[in-house]
């Protein structure tokens, strides 16, 4: 007797993609030179044609951005600014399905994610950014705090619109205007952001989108009319716009890569913990760069939460990201899958044992199957480099301080997870690991209101709550 | 082997056992149970969980007011959900209070229900509150009355005031009465435990005690099986048969009104314990209300349009 | 063509998410600004009260546990909802206390934006006054801020929708319920905002308005042993003292306010809590 789940899809019919894309700039579409091509990881579909921006459109939305921001929006009440952003967060929830399918198509990511996560967390960000607008004075920042100008924003392909909100809100809020390029792969759900800004009635030129590859992304690094840079990405690319920018007075802020350890102890909630983990390494197919993607775990009860994480794992469904049904989705990119493998290969060349459930994986797309290794050790690559895929290292520890030392052993720092029943343990993790974000018998909790960002190599600044609102202010009291 | 070699029966042998179990995580158990809550079941698996999801029913009557009239007519209903459509399962069985037994038995077997066993509620249902002598005699009536199944209640006080081994030797006196002839659930009352970790606890001291299945509540009070308690109680039988090799039945009751619920029950149950509980065997459902919003439903699944309550009968 | 008769509203209650009349039967009258009759509102008693107090403390643990964005964002509904009655509010206004159309707007508009203001503030508000305090000891320690319960609110007798707005907002942002006593001569834009409430998904009970005599009322109010805090902006001088005194006998949280936005307006019906946990193996 076996209960078969029935195909689910959601529907493509709220969702109307145009067969070719300008860049958004000065309120409205203007054509691109040159374009190419962004598909449906999931089946290789073309979906669109995207323009390639180059130096003349970098100039047009930087000169765009400014005057928005001299004629227009620098005149504005904090007040009056936050009504816009109220209104776009308002229009994100109302066309909230639109936007998760569209996200899905274009990514690849499960269309219970984008429904449930991704847009609805969108969202939030513009509506408690909105609020912040006129409360400046309250936020800690000092008197002297003002907004950069021009902000250059460069966002990554596995959580495109969220990144946008992450972005957009906090600068908006604190009296910038925008230059943003979204990710080669995924500009989709930027471009139809621009129809919120029409809606919403916001002036032309304080959000401007330009499409592109890395080189685009550089040509807003290196523009002189940006005053700040924000970037999401990898530690690699990081560490090239920190160099590029360090002859400048440009202020920079970096949300880069990691390597999280999820530490389990042995007074664990053992079933919660597993489900932690599962979520931790295959919510968005491992593409997090907050992603707990290094089990560290007690000795004594490593066998049987091991044999509990596999059969948890036997129940995850694999295949089309528009079925409702669906938890893993596809990989969203040849490149990306390439580097999984690579990597994997790896972790077999050097000793460590792979498993994963038996599951069939579609023909089209690129796909990869949820994969742990066993006898993983510090010094074995799958270790220590981010795969960025549904790939999860298993390391052992004796006692907690060699657990918080294999943790805290890489040069990222970005997020870690604790799991135990015991309060004061938990607390004492926290406290001793060095990373920028720590959830206790939790993982991968996203808000508004919580910073979010990492230490070392995992970048600069903070993102959210109070605490992301001073990336986007110069003269700021206790910067 | 006696408790399956697990505990030796004694109070410190149950304390160490139910002390080791793990915590279970409230808001963890919410997140999963809400999760597996969004899955999304249509067209086939839809009409397969619909149909599986009645013969899962046990059919209820549990009132005061309770006659041999209301008994017969639920009977009949249970035999033949649908006068219309014999192509409907009969539900899973028939639940009364042990005096209305016979009635339902005899009844039954003069309309060609023989194959619906009746389960009836035991020990002092729903509170619980009387003497062991009570309790057993309670037993003995229902068994004798040609009751296959024996839905007791356990001793929320002396749960709640940590007398494990009190609540547990109740548990293995009724069973010994059961023997052969019935099998037993064991009703936690999960609204008075409150809390999961109390959940999990009394679900291993049930199963060790002898319970064939752990039910929820009494459907008397609410809250009753929510999906996290539920979930709980599965995880508790799949770990339970890794341990054992024998697998325990599951039987949520009270609140389950309406398809959508009982099919997120069906999901729970194949993404925690297993396709293997997927059957009256092992699951059941306490319910009442719930039968005829699942023939309105295998209606519009045949039909294409929506159903109105007036084609489905009210007893 | 004869002039068409139009439909007059009777105002009532608003208590418990519903719309009953004063329970006592009683109304006065409520005239314009050029002595004309306008309505008979309802002259709410000391039961009216009793019965909102039992509303606003069943509605209290809902509200204070709803998420914060969840309350900022019905916050926002309700203004969203007086944006749309605009004209309705304004036309009232300057019927009532004889300003001119312009001027009322400029009340209706900044009582929304007031709205929106304190809608930014739910889930900011433990920004500004939560802590996490560095003890000398081994001991992660925070301070939060929560919600009081039940607040009452005495409004201004002047700015009748304005600074009723202004007491009602900071006073749910934080998740306490309010029972609000309308301004005596001016009560109908409260009462026409009642109806903006019932329509903002606003649960039952959360906001509670009364109309009626602040002298006959406002003792009851600060006797009350289930209210928690007051806010007397709107009390005449002369009865300050007294209503105090009252208020001590559970040592109700008792305030007025000048500044129409602050957000300590906010934070003077909230408690304090701080949390003490060992860091260790």
């Amino acid at each position: 007797m076996t209960f078969e789940y029935a195909p689910a899809p959601e529907s493509r019919a709220s969702v109307s993609i145009k067969p070719k894309y300008g860049h958004y700039i000065g309120g409205k579409f203007v054509a691109g030179e040159k374009h190419f091509p962004t598909i449906n990881p999931a089946t290789e579909e073309v979906l669109s044609s995207v323009a390639l921006g180059g130096k003349k459109d970098v100039d047009a939305a930087v000169k765009s951005a400014k005057k928005a921001l001299d004629v227009h929006w620098s005149k504005l009440s904090g007040r009056e600014r936050g009504k816009y952003l109220f209104r776009i967060a308002r229009i994100l929830q109302e066309r909230a399905r639109e936007f998760a399918v569209l996200e899905s198509l274009d990514n690849g990511k499960p269309i219970r994610e984008s429904r449930d996560v991704d847009v609805p967390l969108a969202a939030a960000h513009f509506f408690y950014h909105a609020g912040w607008a006129d409360k400046l004075e309250f936020a800690g920042v000092g008197t002297k705090a003002k907004p950069h100008g021009v902000v250059g924003q460069i966002i990554p392909w596995n959580f495109p619109l969220l990144m946008l909100a992450w972005k957009v809100a906090p600068a908006l809020a604190t009296g910038n205007t925008v230059v943003l390029k979204p990710a080669e792969t995924t500009p989709l759900t930027a471009l139809l952001f621009a129809e919120v800004c029409e809606q919403a009635g916001l002036p032309a030129g304080v959000v401007n989108i330009v499409t592109g590859d890395g080189s685009t992304g550089a040509l807003i690094v290196n523009h002189p009319g940006i005053n700040k840079i924000a970037f999401t990405g990898s530690t690699e690319v990081g560490k090239i716009i920190a160099e590029s920018v360090a002859s400048t007075s440009k202020s920079v802020t970096l949300e880069l890569g990691g390597k999280a350890a999820n530490l389990v102890f042995e007074d664990a909630a053992i079933d919660e913990s597993v489900e932690g983990i599962v979520n931790g390494i295959f919510f968005n197919q491992g593409h997090v760069c907050c992603a707990g993607s290094r089990l560290i775990i007690q000795e004594s009860i490593s066998d049987e939460f091991i044999k509990k994480l596999q059969k948890r794992m036997e129940k995850i469904r694999v295949g089309d990201p528009l079925d409702k049904n669906t938890d893993l989705g596809a990989i969203n990119s040849r490149a990306q899958l390439e580097k999984i493998k690579e990597l994997s290969l790896a972790g077999d060349s050097e000793g460590a044992e792979r498993w994963s459930p038996q599951c069939s994986l579609p023909d089209k797309g690129f796909w990869f199957a949820p994969t742990i290794f066993t006898g993983v050790t510090q010094s074995h690559r799958i270790a220590r480099e981010e795969i960025f895929g549904p790939v999860l290292s298993v390391l052992t520890f004796r006692t907690p301080q060699e657990g918080i030392d294999k943790a805290n052993n890489t040069p990222f720092g970005l997020s870690a997870g604790v799991w135990s029943e015991k309060g004061s343990k938990t607390l004492w993790a926290s406290q001793k690991l060095k990373a920028g974000v720590i959830w206790t018998n939790t993982f991968n909790k996203f808000d508004p209101t919580s910073p979010f960002g990492g230490y070392k190599e995992s970048g600069w600044g903070r993102e959210g709550g109070r605490h992301g609102l001073t990336a986007y202010l110069k003269g700021v009291t206790h910067e | 082997m006696k408790f399956y070699g697990l505990i030796d029966g004694s109070d410190t042998s149950l304390k160490n056992f139910l002390v080791k179990l793990p915590g279970v995580d409230a808001v963890g158990a919410d997140a999963r149970a809400a999760m597996l809550g969004t899955r999304s079941i249509k067209t086939t698996s839809k009409r397969w969980a619909i149909d599986t999801a009645i013969s899962m029913v046990d059919l209820t009557t549990l009132e005061g007011a309770d006659t041999e009239g209301k008994v017969q007519a639920l009977c009949a209903k249970a035999v033949r959900p649908d006068p219309t459509d014999p192509s409907v399962p009969s539900v899973g069985a028939v639940c009364v209070y042990n005096d209305m037994v016979a009635v339902a038995r005899k009844h039954l077997d003069s309309i060609g229900g023989t194959h619906v066993p009746v389960a009836a509620v035991s020990t002092a249902f729903p509170s619980g509150r009387a003497s062991m002598k009570v309790k057993i005699q309670d037993t003995k009536d229902a068994i004798e009355a040609g009751a296959a199944e024996i839905d007791m209640v356990i001793d929320r006080g002396a749960f709640l005031s940590g007398n494990y081994i009190d609540v547990f030797n109740e548990i293995v006196a009724i069973k010994e009465i059961c023997g052969e002839k019935a099998h037993l659930k064991v009703i936690f009352e999960t609204g008075e435990l409150v809390t999961y970790d109390n959940v999990r606890k009394a679900s291993y001291l049930a199963m060790l005690a002898g319970a064939d299945f752990i039910k929820t509540s009494t459907g008397k009070i609410a809250p009753a099986a929510t999906p996290p308690v539920v979930l709980v109680m599965l995880e508790a039988v799949r770990d339970f048969y890794e341990m054992t090799g024998v697998r325990i039945g599951v039987k949520p009751a009270g609140g389950i009104r309406n398809t959508k619920d009982a099919i997120k029950q069906l999901v729970l149950v194949n993404e925690t314990a297993g396709p293997e509980w997927l059957t009256p065997s092992l699951f059941r459902i306490g319910a009442s209300a719930l039968l005829n919003d699942l023939l309105m439903q295998r209606m519009k699944m045949d039909n294409g349009y929506y159903a109105s309550p007036q084609y489905v009968t009210i007893d | 063509m004869s002039k068409r008769i139009d439909v007059k509203k009777t105002y009532k209650l608003f208590i418990g998410g519903a719309f009953p009349r004063t329970e006592s039967g009683r109304t006065y009258e409520v005239k314009n600004s050029r002595g004309v009759f306008i309505a008979n509102p309802c002259l709410a008693s000391r039961k009216d009260l009793k019965d909102a107090v039992v509303a606003a403390r069943a509605a209290h643990s809902g509200w204070a546990h709803a998420t914060a964005y969840n309350r900022g964002q019905i916050l926002y509904r309700i203004a969203e909802m007086l944006e749309g009655r605009r004209d309705q509010f304004v036309a009232e206004i300057s019927e009532l206390t004889g300003v001119t159309p312009k001027k009322a707007q400029d009340e209706v508009e900044a009582s929304i934006d007031l709205l929106v203001w304190y809608a930014g503030w739910t889930d900011k508000i433990s920004a500004l006054d939560g802590a996490t305090n560095p003890v000398a000891g081994p001991y992660f320690n925070f301070t939060t801020p929560e919600s009081l319960g039940v607040v009452g609110f005495i409004a201004p007798k002047k700015s009748a929708l304005l600074g009723f707005v202004a007491g009602i907002a900071p006073i749910i942002t934080s998740g306490n319920t309010v029972i609000a006593l309308a301004s005596e001569s001016a009560p109908l834009p409260a009462m026409s905002l009642a109806e903006v409430i019932a329509t903002s998904d606003v649960p039952a009970g959360v906001v509670n308005i009364l109309t009626g005599k602040s002298a006959e009322l406002a003792p009851w109010f600060a006797s009350h042993m289930d209210i928690d805090g007051l806010d007397i902006s709107g009390l005449e001088a002369k009865l300050v003292a007294e209503i105090k005194k009252a208020g001590a006998q559970n040592l109700k949280r008792i305030h007025s306010f000048k500044e129409i936005s602050s957000p300590g307006r906010i934070l003077a019906f909230m408690e304090s809590k701080t949390v003490w946990h060992p860091i260790g193996v």
